[in-house]
Formats: C-alpha cells, sequence, structure tokens
C-alpha cells in the first residue's frame, strides 16, 4: 500500500502555480519533502490535508482521496505547523487535551494520551506551566505533541529543526527517527537541509518550483556527499600546499578547508598532514548538502550551516 | 492520569513504550459540541487564568444585582408590579452587556487567529463552517447567560412579592425571547468584529466602540427625526443600533411595550425589523465563515 499517491497534482492561485504535474507515490516509513522556500511543499500539505483542492490532477493518502474524504483524512493525520500556534496563557497538559479531544478522542482517553504523549516528547514538570514561558525547543515539543496525541497513521511535520539550536535539533532529529521506528507512524518531514534528513529518512523528495526534481532513497543522495570540512588552529596554508602536493581534492574557504574524500584515502592525507605539521584539529566535519546543490548538481562545498 | 507516576520523582524512568490507541473516535459533532462547551465557559472564564474570570463575573454580577434589588424593593413595598418591564430590562443595563461582549469576543475568537492556533482546528475533521458554528453558539450562550439569569432573577422576586403568575409570565417570555434574539445579534455582530481585529486591545476597543457609537448614532437620529415630528422615520432610527433593532422586534412582533421610542411602525416596519435582523446574523456568519477559509496558513 502506498501511503501516498499524487498524480499529475496541479494547484495554481491565480497566475501563480504552486504545484506542477506533480505526480509521486511515498512509501511507508520517513520520507523527507525538501525545497526551498515557495518551492510548494506547503501547499502539497495542504493538499493531502485536504484543506486546499488542486486545479488539477488527484492525489490520495492513506488509500482515502484528498478531494472527497478529507475529514476521514484528518482524522488518521497529524500536522504540525512550520510557525508558532501555541497559546501563552494554557499549560500544555491543557492545551494537548484539548487538542486530543478536537481530534474527537473521548476526554478521559484525551487525558491519558496527552499524558502519555508528553512524556514521549520529553515534557516533564513544566507540562503544568503556561506555556508563554517555554522555551523554543519545549515549544516545538508540544506542537509536535498535539500532532501525535490522537495517534496517527501519519504525521506531517513542516519544518520541526526551525529556530533549534544544535543539541535541540539532534534531539528533535532522533524523536523523529523513534516516531518512524518505535511508535510505527509515518512520517512526512519538511526541511531546507537536505543534511538533517538524511540522518533519519528512509527516502527523500525534492520539489522546486512545484514540480519534482528528485525522489530517491535516502542511501544514494548520501553517496555523494563527499566533502570534509578541516579547520585547524594555526596557519592552513601550509596545510592546503601539503594536501595538493598529495594529490588530495581540495580547496579553501577562508579559515577552513574542503577536502574531496570520494577516495577514503583521502582521510589519511588530512590526519598525517596534519600531525606532520604540528597543528591542532579543531575539526573534521562531513559537510552537509544544501538545497542549492541539490538543485545546480555542484558540490561547492559551502560553509557548514550549523555553526 | 493513568499511569503510575511517583516514581519519576526519584528519577527511575519506566518507559513502557509507545502505546497505540484503539478507543473510540467520535466524529465531528462531538467535536462541534466540545468546541461550543469550551467556548461558553471560556466565555466566563472558565479553564483559563483566574485573572481573566474577573471581568465576566463582575460584569454578571452588574447584570444581576438590579433585579434582584429590584425584587427585594417590590416586596418589601408590596409594590403592585415591578419597577420595571422584563423586556426594558436588557436596554437599561446595555452598558454591561456591551462591556461584556467586547471584553469576552476577542478572547473567543480572535485568540485562535492571533496564537495562530486555527490551523490546528482546521488539520482535523472539523470543518471551517462547523468550527463557526461552535464559537458562534458559545458566544450567543455565554450572553443569554449574562441576560437571561437576571430576567429570571425579577420573575423570581416578582412571584416571591405575590405578584400573580399569570400577569408576569407573557412578558417574561417576551424578554427571554428577546435575549435570544440579543444574544444571537449581539454575538455576530463581537465576533466579526474581533475576528476582523486579531490584537487584543484592539479588539476590545473595536467591539465596544462599534455598539457604543451606533447607539449614540441612534439616539442622535433619533432626536432629529423627533424635532422634526417624523414619526415614521422615528420609528426606523430603531434599526441603527442593535438593541433597538432587537427591542423592535420584540415590540412589533411579539407584542411588548417598546422600550424606548415607539417601536416599528406598522406591519411593514415589523417586517424590516425582522428582515434586517435575520439579514445581520446571517451576514456574521456568512463573513465569520469568508474570514476562516484564509486562516491556514
Amino acid at each position: 500500500m502506498a501511503l501516498i499517491e499524487t498524480e499529475g497534482l496541479t494547484k495554481r492561485f491565480g497566475s501563480v502555480t504552486a504545484l506542477e504535474g506533480l505526480t509521486l507515490e511515498v512509501a511507508p516509513g520517513v520520507t523527507g519533502l525538501v525545497g526551498a522556500n515557495g518551492a510548494g511543499k506547503s501547499t502539497l500539505l495542504k493538499i493531502l490535508l485536504g484543506l486546499l483542492p488542486a486545479t488539477q490532477g488527484t492525489a490520495s493518502v492513506l488509500d482515502l482521496d484528498v478531494a472527497t474524504q478529507g475529514p476521514a483524512i484528518r482524522e488518521r493525520v497529524g500536522y504540525m505547523p512550520e510557525h508558532d500556534c501555541l497559546p501563552p496563557d494554557v499549560s500544555a497538559t491543557e492545551f494537548v487535551v484539548h487538542m486530543a479531544r478536537m481530534s474527537g478522542l473521548p476526554t478521559t482517553a484525551a487525558r491519558e494520551r496527552t499524558a502519555d504523549t508528553l512524556r514521549h516528547v520529553g515534557l516533564d514538570e513544566e507540562r503544568y506551566r503556561p506555556m508563554g514561558g517555554y522555551s523554543t525547543g519545549m515549544r516545538q515539543r508540544v506542537k509536535l505533541a498535539q500532532a501525535l496525541v490522537h495517534d496517527p497513521s501519519l504525521v506531517l511535520l513542516d519544518e520541526p529543526t526551525n529556530g533549534l539550536d544544535p543539541v535541540g535539533r539532534d534531539d528533535m532529529l532522533r524523536l523523529i527517527g523513534r516516531i518512524g521506528t518505535e511508535f510505527g507512524i509515518s512520517v512526512i518531514v519538511t526541511s531546507h537541509l537536505l543534511g538533517e534528513l538524511e540522518r533519519v529518512c528512509d527516502g527523500i523528495v525534492v520539489i522546486d518550483g512545484g514540480r519534482l526534481t528528485r525522489h530517491s532513497t535516502t542511501a544514494s543522495v548520501t553517496e555523494q556527499t563527499a566533502v570534509v570540512t578541516v579547520e585547524v588552529d594555526g596557519d592552513q596554508t601550509e596545510l592546503l600546499e601539503r594536501l595538493r602536493r598529495a594529490t588530495v581534492p581540495v580547496h579553501s574557504e577562508g579559515r577552513l578547508l574542503h577536502v574531496d574524500v570520494s577516495d577514503p584515502a583521502a582521510y589519511d592525507s588530512v590526519r598525517d598532514a596534519v600531525a606532520a605539521l604540528g597543528l591542532g584539529l579543531v575539526r573534521m566535519e562531513r559537510q552537509r548538502h544544501r538545497m542549492t546543490e541539490m538543485f545546480t548538481g555542484t558540490p561547492t562545498a559551502p560553509e557548514d550551516a550549523h555553526v | 492520569m493513568s499511569e503510575p507516576t511517583p516514581a519519576a520523582h526519584t528519577g527511575a524512568i519506566h518507559d513502557i513504550g509507545y502505546r497505540r490507541y484503539d478507543g473510540r473516535r467520535l466524529g465531528a459533532a462531538y467535536i462541534r459540541r466540545s468546541l461550543f462547551v469550551d467556548t461558553l465557559r471560556g466565555g466566563y472564564g472558565l479553564g483559563r487564568s483566574a485573572r481573566s474570570k474577573i471581568m465576566p463575573f463582575l460584569l454578571l454580577g452588574m447584570m444581576v444585582l438590579p433585579a434582584v434589588v429590584m425584587g427585594i424593593v417590590t416586596g418589601y413595598f408590596q409594590a403592585p408590579s415591578l419597577p420595571v418591564q422584563y423586556t426594558e430590562y436588557v436596554i437599561l443595563l446595555q452598558i454591561a452587556v456591551t462591556i461584556f461582549l467586547g471584553s469576552q469576543s476577542p478572547a473567543v475568537m480572535s485568540r485562535d487567529l492571533r496564537f495562530r492556533v486555527a490551523p490546528l482546528y482546521f488539520s482535523r475533521p472539523l470543518s471551517r463552517q462547523q468550527y463557526v458554528q461552535a464559537k458562534y453558539a458559545g458566544m450567543a450562550a455565554a450572553l443569554l447567560i449574562l441576560m437571561g439569569l437576571p430576567i429570571t432573577l425579577l420573575l423570581a422576586g416578582a412571584l416571591l412579592a405575590e405578584l400573580p403568575l399569570s400577569d408576569q409570565l407573557p412578558d417574561y417570555l417576551r424578554a427571554m425571547a428577546g435575549a435570544v434574539l440579543y444574544a444571537v445579534v449581539l454575538a455576530g455582530i463581537g465576533l466579526l468584529v474581533a475576528a476582523m481585529t486579531p490584537r487584543r486591545g484592539l479588539g476590545v476597543a473595536a467591539v465596544v466602540g462599534v455598539l457604543l457609537v451606533l447607539s449614540g448614532l441612534q439616539i442622535a437620529v433619533g432626536e432629529m427625526a423627533f424635532e422634526f415630528g417624523n414619526t415614521t422615520f422615528l420609528g426606523y432610527t430603531g434599526l441603527i443600533s442593535p438593541y433597538t433593532l432587537v427591542d423592535g422586534v420584540v415590540t412589533g412582533a411579539l407584542g411588548a411595550e417598546p422600550s424606548v421610542g415607539q417601536g416599528p411602525p406598522g406591519v411593514t416596519g415589523t417586517a424590516v425589523f425582522v428582515a434586517v435582523t435575520v439579514l445581520i446574523v446571517l451576514g456574521c456568519y456568512g463573513a465569520l465563515v469568508a474570514r476562516y477559509r484564509k486562516a491556514l496558513s
């Protein structure tokens, strides 16, 4: 059974085309939906929720037709919007209980599921405090909890790592991974950063300008991520020279060196060169793909978007 | 809470893993009813912070107190009738109703817009129409309690003063029908204005402002019509303010004494008042649904 199927899906807002003949089939599991701002990600999510009618084409979610069975889809799907959506004057518990009831759960069940779900997303004592005082990380957890509380078969997560610091980002990604594996709930997750999606996703869908650019399993995408960023405390020009002499593909960008590690031997060359020069190795980090590379196809080894 | 939690405080975490939910999922009717009850409670600040209960209960007190005093006075002096008509009670205390509507409509309506909670509702089974229906009905019910309770206490006071029920009941029923109309018309106007002004302070001022301006305008135009001696025109000036509009319907269609002015002129006038009332309610509902059609962003 396909989780999501679309056939020639097109959406126009007046003269603006948000989606253009999108045909894809997504299997159960964790799937990343990647695209720049305005690529049509949010429009696609709204059509899948049965909230926006498509101009042309058809789509089905969990074998339910989005055009005619919207309410049935929305009963079995959870949605976490990109933007902030939490009223500040109620506690997380009150809010999630309310949202569970709004999904059709009887009050007793709503209370039980809320306690369970808030524990799973990692919100402890603070769940009884008004949400106005929450950190971004806590707010993202509550947003995730309200999408999960009614035990959906599929959750749509719109930019769940937005605004999080690296630690919070890792926590969120780990949580998304658990939702897919441990909870057995299929996930569609959008992001600008391909690098973070490749860690948790089974498959990646890339859309640009409302068209499907690429649909692949994560493994085939990560294969091409072959750039390592090297930072040393000291003069990096000597290191650059030495690596070039050792015919390691490398180029510099400010204090950073970007090394092509398609040949794993390059790792050894870097290690040996750094050791020989007596430099301190600050970091060696596998470079993440960014959106632009996916579209242009040039591994330009940009600066790490993570710092 | 279903699971035993005390162990959590000692540092031991009992991870029992994710549990699926196999229980009942109730449909849109249940969800709409839940949202209605929530809205009604929210109108009186129940389920919200202690501070948000002050205003609605203060205003409820302001509405109820005069009715209680009138009942006591009537009984004490063995008066032959209550000092006010049931049907004019709301008009006399309209400022309290206006402030209640102004302070509570933003809490009921624009909260979901301001904090962008609305998309969470619309990604659930409820349709936008059902959402608006629940909110509208909830606000109208809150207003009905605000007006119906003191009118009912007036009746209780009259009966305790041993006034005959047969004299009191017809006018009481007219007043209660009027309270339902006031509730539906005012809730529509209040929610619509609040939905157009999502910022909180602005919403309160806008709702109160709109109603005060309309009342003032109605009085001013009425005075002018009175000066010119044009009684037909004078009757139609009641259309300007929602309070005189509903009073006109209660007077014309239900046969109450006019509380202000002289009510709608004749059968045509009554028909016009009823039509305008229906149009306002349908218009507010339609505009609210249209407003929420764009709310998922």
